[in-house]
C-alpha cells in the first residue's frame, strides 16, 4: 500500500508496540479529529481501565426540546474509553479495530452535566480484546449507559493512512 | 407536517449530516468527510459511524410514524453496531429501515456505506421506546 503523509490529516502515525501512556495519548488525541471536536477529555486510568469525560455542549444535543445529549457522542466516548482500556492492559500500543459495540441506554443523560465513561478490558486474547464500560453523569451507581464490545487486534500495515478508498475488511474505529 | 430534515438534531448538524431525499422509502442521510469525523489517521471514527447510523435510524422512524410522530417522544433503548470495513475520507451515506413500529417499541436497522452500497461500512439494530408527549 502506497501511503502518503498527506492522507494522515497532518498527524504523526503511531508506531506499533509503542509504550502506551493513556494520559499522554489522551492529551494528544483529544485535540484532534472526532475526539477533539466533541471535546473528549482524559480523566484517569489503571492497569486495565481508562476513564474519559465529555462535557455537555449545546451543539451535541440530540433532542432540542429536552437538551439531552445525542447518543452518538456517548457511543464515541465509550468506543474510545474501551479501546484505550485494551492498551492500558497490554501496557503498549497495538493497532486494533472495533468488531462490534453494543450500548444500552438505561436512562437519559442529565442536560448540562458532563458524561464520564469508565471502561475496562476484562479479557485480552491473541486476536481479540473483550471490553465493557459504563457511562454516567456524576454517580457511577446511577449509570446513563452500559457498553460491551470486542476489538480485533490487527497488523500495523494498512491500519492508518490509507492511500485508496478500499480499506481492509473488518475495520471500525 | 414538518419535513423529516427539520428533525435533524444539533449533533447531526454539527457533524455535517444532511438528508438528501428518500432511498427505497427511507430518508437518505449524507455526511461529507471532515476532520470532525476522523478517528485513526485516514479513517472515520467508529463513534462517528455509529452516530450516523443512529441518526439514520431515528430519521427512518420519524418518517415511518408520519402524523403520529408529533405525539410521541422517541427514546433510544439500545444499539448494537457491527463494523464491517474501515470508513475512509470520502462522503458517507446511511439509511435506516423500520422493521416494526408498535405502540410502545420500535425496532429499526440501519446501514452505512461509502462509494458502494453493496459494501457497507457498518450496520446496526436499534430499539426505541415510544412515549406519548405529556
Amino acid at each position: 500500500m502506497n501511503s502518503t503523509p498527506d492522507s494522515s490529516g497532518g498527524r504523526p502515525s503511531i508506531p506499533p508496540d509503542m509504550a502506551f501512556d493513556p494520559s499522554r495519548f489522551g492529551k494528544f488525541m483529544m485535540k484532534h479529529g472526532h475526539t477533539g471536536f466533541i471535546g473528549m477529555q482524559y480523566r484517569g486510568h489503571g492497569d486495565n481501565w481508562v476513564e474519559l469525560g465529555l462535557p455537555w455542549r449545546e451543539d451535541l444535543v440530540g433532542d432540542p426540546e429536552t437538551g439531552v445529549l445525542a447518543s452518538g457522542p456517548i457511543i464515541s466516548l465509550l468506543d474510545n474509553a474501551t479501546s484505550m482500556s485494551v492498551w492500558a492492559l497490554r501496557g503498549g500500543f497495538r493497532p486494533q479495530v472495533t468488531l462490534d459495540l453494543r450500548v444500552d441506554y438505561v436512562r437519559a443523560a442529565t442536560p448540562g452535566k458532563m458524561i464520564v465513561a469508565w471502561a475496562e478490558c476484562y479479557q485480552l486474547k491473541q486476536s481479540m480484546a473483550f471490553v465493557r464500560g459504563i457511562a454516567h453523569d456524576g454517580d457511577i451507581a446511577d449509570p446513563v449507559a452500559h457498553a460491551a464490545g470486542i476489538f480485533i487486534q490487527v497488523e500495523a500495515d494498512g491500519w492508518a493512512r490509507p492511500s485508496k478508498p478500499d480499506a481492509p475488511e473488518g475495520a471500525g474505529a | 407536517m414538518t419535513l423529516v430534515s427539520d428533525r435533524l438534531p444539533p449533533y447531526a448538524r454539527a457533524m455535517g449530516m444532511r438528508i438528501e431525499g428518500l432511498l427505497d422509502g427511507s430518508p437518505l442521510l449524507v455526511m461529507d468527510f471532515s476532520d470532525r469525523a476522523m478517528g485513526r489517521p485516514g479513517f472515520l471514527h467508529g463513534g462517528a459511524i455509529a452516530g450516523m447510523l443512529e441518526i439514520a435510524a431515528i430519521m427512518a422512524l420519524h418518517a415511518e410514524l408520519g402524523e403520529e410522530d408529533a405525539r410521541v417522544r422517541i427514546k433510544p433503548v439500545n444499539i448494537s453496531v457491527e463494523y464491517l470495513r474501515g470508513g475512509v475520507t470520502v462522503e458517507t451515506f446511511a439509511r435506516g429501515q423500520v422493521i416494526r413500529a408498535g405502540r410502545r417499541i420500535a425496532n429499526v436497522r440501519a446501514e452505512a456505506w461509502q462509494a458502494d452500497r453493496e459494501k457497507p461500512l457498518a450496520s446496526c439494530w436499534m430499539n426505541f421506546l415510544l412515549k406519548p408527549k405529556t
